[in-house]
């Protein structure tokens, strides 16, 4: 093989794995909500119901397929697109999901924009004065904010900006997002809460990492160059720790995907999460398998961009 | 007299160790270098000659401090500068080659910019022109394709050409004082040599200074004027260089320059009577490589058509340079690395080729010792538990039997009996290698396969471990194959000499005479490439260079 086309390889070999992962993935989350307790059919024809009613209905539904056959079926439709039909409402899965797929992308969007900069200048800052009292600082804010469960942010800015301070609402519905007034009403506290458990790891991973490449021979030379410690942090130290960064902003963002379950039901904003925790109180095993699948696939195409970025980054496979 | 270019009085220089005590690693030293000079550094690991030529750019590794004393280049106190003043001179004034260009080289960046770099940081001269200089610094290098060298990456540049792009990125800026640190001691010895001749007559056209680090006498009799020998902190003797050559005045000196005295083995007879029919190792057709295999052969084939036999009580030296596969025969004979060809005979009984099939009592039989005591001893054990491991395993010895066999193997090595309740990192370089030897001796073994286990010691405690190691084999009956880049080693303990290239056996001799019977072309280039004591030596080395472009790994 050409040696040029050796990332490309790599790269290949990483979305091969991608997508067995995914297959796996979908097994589990098809066979996991098989378990959840409960039959469907009753509880969508309650309590009064008759034994007959409930057969013919599971009957209909065809519930009474084996579960393989089952899996194969929801595969195919997954596959062309087609989610399903709730059981709850006898809408279109993928019409529930569109709208409030997009709210949360959006929210998710809003702040990573904030906390990747944010973090990424901390966290090399801190490795740049490494010891010094900014650096510490950073550290005992970052490993606060890491100790504190999401809940209990989310919980503590509600109390602080809405309950206390009344600067913002307590709730992110329905908010008025045509003013920058509004949208900064709307957004600010699922933001903030989500943003501030994603920075704090992704701050000292990033620290670390710098701090593994400032230790280097290379590094050292370029002091001994006469270069400035921005020089050798930004120019010499940063190009090599592209990949464990990349890693580190791909697991902090994928920590967005359990996070925003919980800060979208405390703040009742109209998302994915919100919606997929509403699907598991009324037993919509198809709203919740898909809404299981959209977060499985985010977290996967993070971690594998990131795996990408730290292959093509590697300057020994460049020619 | 001349005003000296640098100047360095009292130096003082303090470390803080990991449990906060502080120590003075450099104790007063004081000396000077004139304009054009070179001076030679030169001691063990520990004597602070790295730490002092650092000093000189105004620079201290994390964790010390210049504490004392005052150093001036050209009249002005690095000392007492600040750090934006200590950048501004660092590479413009003095510049540095550093001990390994593989590790300095950014992998990340291209050589040019990397090369012309002090260039930008100091805005000497334009891109273009800095570029027009780097490609001329290329040539008088004697770097093959200098007009296009400068557009790969580090990792596509072999070590010994790396090593000549550091001194090009020295040297761009034009300073008066280059300080070398050690900059040869990762090479092989043939392309030692290059490297050498491309520093030297580089230095005597550009007319600046030199600081050369170093622990090798004979390298620094090439290229120094001066010598400067230091020990624990310490100016021992100071000298030019035919002065500490032939007329040392201290007796540290004069250790250092007796671990150069050839120490010739007096060879056990090879037994011409049948009385011995079966060596202790005979070897035939040996291959041996790694990564997939296909075809009953892997794909990167390193050991090829390899034999030879080892009677006992005598021993067998390989030497070769990096890459010749000399570490490979002791993994293939060990079995680490299960050989795909060939067999291993040791006294006549086969091995399997891979170690998990042999029997404990084919195991015992051949150990073999690793270069690096340091990784090859688990840092959580005690000493006692590292030994009492292969006693267990090998004896079944437990508890009190155990401990006696323990404190017997230390007094074996030299080494004192409680010193089974420390661990490894406690121990000295010289000791851990002694732990390290101990335990193979635990097995009770016939056949030690020794891969370059004085190599990482100072001169003064390799030879000691020779000594050790000499002692043991009239004790113990033991033979010995001994791996070794270190033909003056090799000599001192070897009976046989097998020279390997690129994986095959190009020539056995006898080690005694190795230098006057030496028939191959590659082992003659290897054996004249080896540097002597003589001030003159590169100078009057001749090399075919047809044979140095066949043979020599550059």
């Amino acid at each position: 093989m050409s040696p040029s086309l050796l990332p490309w390889y790599y790269v290949g070999q990483r979305f091969a794995i991608a997508l067995l992962t995914l297959l796996i993935i979908s097994f589990t989350v098809f066979f996991a909500t098989q378990l959840l307790p409960g039959d469907v059919a009753e509880i969508l024809l309650g309590q009064a119901a008759t034994p007959e009613a409930v057969a013919g209905l599971r009957e209909a539904m065809g519930l009474n397929a084996p579960a393989l056959s089952q899996y194969a079926g929801w595969l195919a439709g997954l596959a062309h697109g087609d989610l399903g039909t709730s059981y709850a409402n006898r809408m279109e899965v993928s019409e529930l999901i569109s709208g409030r797929l997009a709210n949360s992308l959006r929210l998710a969007g809003v702040t990573t924009l904030i906390s990747v900069p944010f973090a990424l200048a901390l966290g090399i800052l801190a490795a740049m004065y490494r010891g010094s009292a900014l650096d510490r600082a950073i550290s005992i804010c970052t490993i606060s904010v890491i100790s504190v469960p999401e809940f209990m942010l989310a919980t503590l800015a509600v109390l602080v900006f809405a309950v206390w301070l009344g600067w913002l609402p307590a709730l992110s519905i329905g908010g008025n997002a045509d003013t920058l007034g509004g949208l900064l009403k709307t957004y600010a506290m699922p933001v903030i809460s989500l943003a501030i458990g994603v920075s704090a790891q992704m701050v000292r991973m990033t620290r670390a990492a710098v701090i593994e490449t400032i230790q280097t021979p290379y590094v050292e030379m370029a002091l001994l160059k006469g270069a400035s410690r921005w020089r050798m942090v930004i120019g010499h130290a940063l190009p090599n720790a592209i990949g464990p960064i990349a890693n580190a902003i791909a697991l902090s963002l994928s920590y967005l995907v359990g996070g925003v379950i919980i800060v979208e039901t405390v703040f009742n904003y109209p998302g994915v999460a919100k919606l997929m925790v509403d699907a598991v109180a009324t037993r919509d095993l198809p709203l919740i398998q898909s809404c299981a699948m959209i977060f499985c696939v985010s977290y996967l195409s993070l971690i594998t961009l990131a795996d990408i970025v730290a292959i093509l980054s590697n300057p020994r496979l460049r020619r | 007299m001349t005003e000296p270019l640098v100047s360095v009085r009292d130096l003082r220089i303090g470390a803080t160790t990991d449990a906060g005590r502080k120590v003075e690693i450099i104790k007063g030293v004081s000396f000077d270098i004139a304009p054009g000079e070179i001076v030679a550094l030169i001691g063990e690991s520990g004597s602070g000659k790295t730490t002092i030529a650092l000093s000189l750019m105004g620079h201290a590794r994390p964790g010390c401090r210049i504490s004392g004393g005052r150093i001036a280049i050209g009249g002005d106190d690095v000392t007492a500068m600040s750090e934006t003043g200590r950048a501004a001179l660092r590479g413009t004034r003095v510049s540095y080659v550093p001990q390994s260009a593989a590790a300095a080289f950014n992998p990340a960046k291209r050589i040019m910019a990397q090369v012309i770099e002090i260039t930008d940081i100091h805005r000497l001269m334009p891109r273009a022109e800095a570029e027009a200089k780097a490609v001329e610094l290329f040539r008088a290098l004697a770097l093959p394709e200098p007009e296009s060298i400068g557009t790969r990456y580090p990792h596509q540049v072999s070590g010994g050409q790396l090593q000549r792009l550091s001194a090009a990125m020295a040297l761009i800026g034009g300073p008066d004082l280059v300080i070398f640190d050690e900059p040869t001691t990762a090479l092989d010895v043939t392309t030692q040599i290059e490297v050498l001749r491309a520093f030297k007559s580089a230095m005597a056209q550009g007319g600046a200074s030199g600081v050369y680090v170093s622990h090798d006498l004979a390298v620094v009799a090439q290229i120094a004027d001066r010598i400067i020998v230091l020990k624990g902190g310490e100016i021992q003797e100071e000298g030019t260089t035919g002065q500490i050559l032939h007329a040392p005045a201290h007796p540290y000196t004069r250790a250092l320059l007796a671990a150069f005295e050839p120490r010739p083995h007096a060879a056990v007879p090879a037994p011409g009577h049948p009385a011995q029919p079966r060596p202790i190792i005979e070897v035939a057709h040996l291959h041996a490589g790694y990564g997939p295999i296909s075809d009953g052969a892997p794909q990167a084939k390193v050991l090829q058509d390899v034999s030879f036999r080892l009677e006992r009580g005598r021993n067998l030296g390989v030497i070769g340079e990096s890459g010749s596969g000399k570490s490979t025969l002791a993994r293939a004979i060990a079995g680490i690395l299960p050989p795909y060809r060939g067999t291993v005979l040791v006294d006549g009984t086969e091995m399997r080729p891979d170690l998990r099939n042999r029997s404990k009592e084919e195991l015992r039989r051949a150990q073999i010792v690793f270069q690096l005591a340091d990784t090859a001893l688990n840092p959580a054990h005690s000493i006692g538990a590292i030994l009492g491991r292969p006693l267990a395993f090998y004896h079944g010895m437990r508890g009190q039997a155990a401990e006696r066999r323990v404190i017997e193997l230390l007094d074996m090595v030299q080494l004192p009996a409680n010193l089974r309740f420390r661990l490894p990192g406690e121990l000295s370089g010289g000791q851990k290698q002694r732990v390290n030897f101990a335990r193979a001796l635990a097995a009770e073994p016939e056949l030690v396969l020794c891969d370059e286990i004085t190599s990482a010691l100072d001169t003064v405690v390799a030879a000691a471990i020779i000594d050790l190691l000499k002692e043991l084999q009239r004790e113990l009956d033991l033979s010995y194959l001994f791996i070794s880049h270190d033909l003056s080693t090799v000599e001192a303990i070897c009976d046989d000499v097998l020279v390997m290239h690129k994986g095959r056996v190009v020539e056995a001799l006898p080690a005694r005479d190795m230098s006057a019977k030496a028939a191959h072309p590659y082992s003659r280039l290897l054996i004249s490439s080896i540097p002597q004591l003589d001030t003159g030596w590169l100078a009057s080395l001749e090399q075919d260079p047809e044979l140095v472009r066949q043979f020599a790994l550059r």
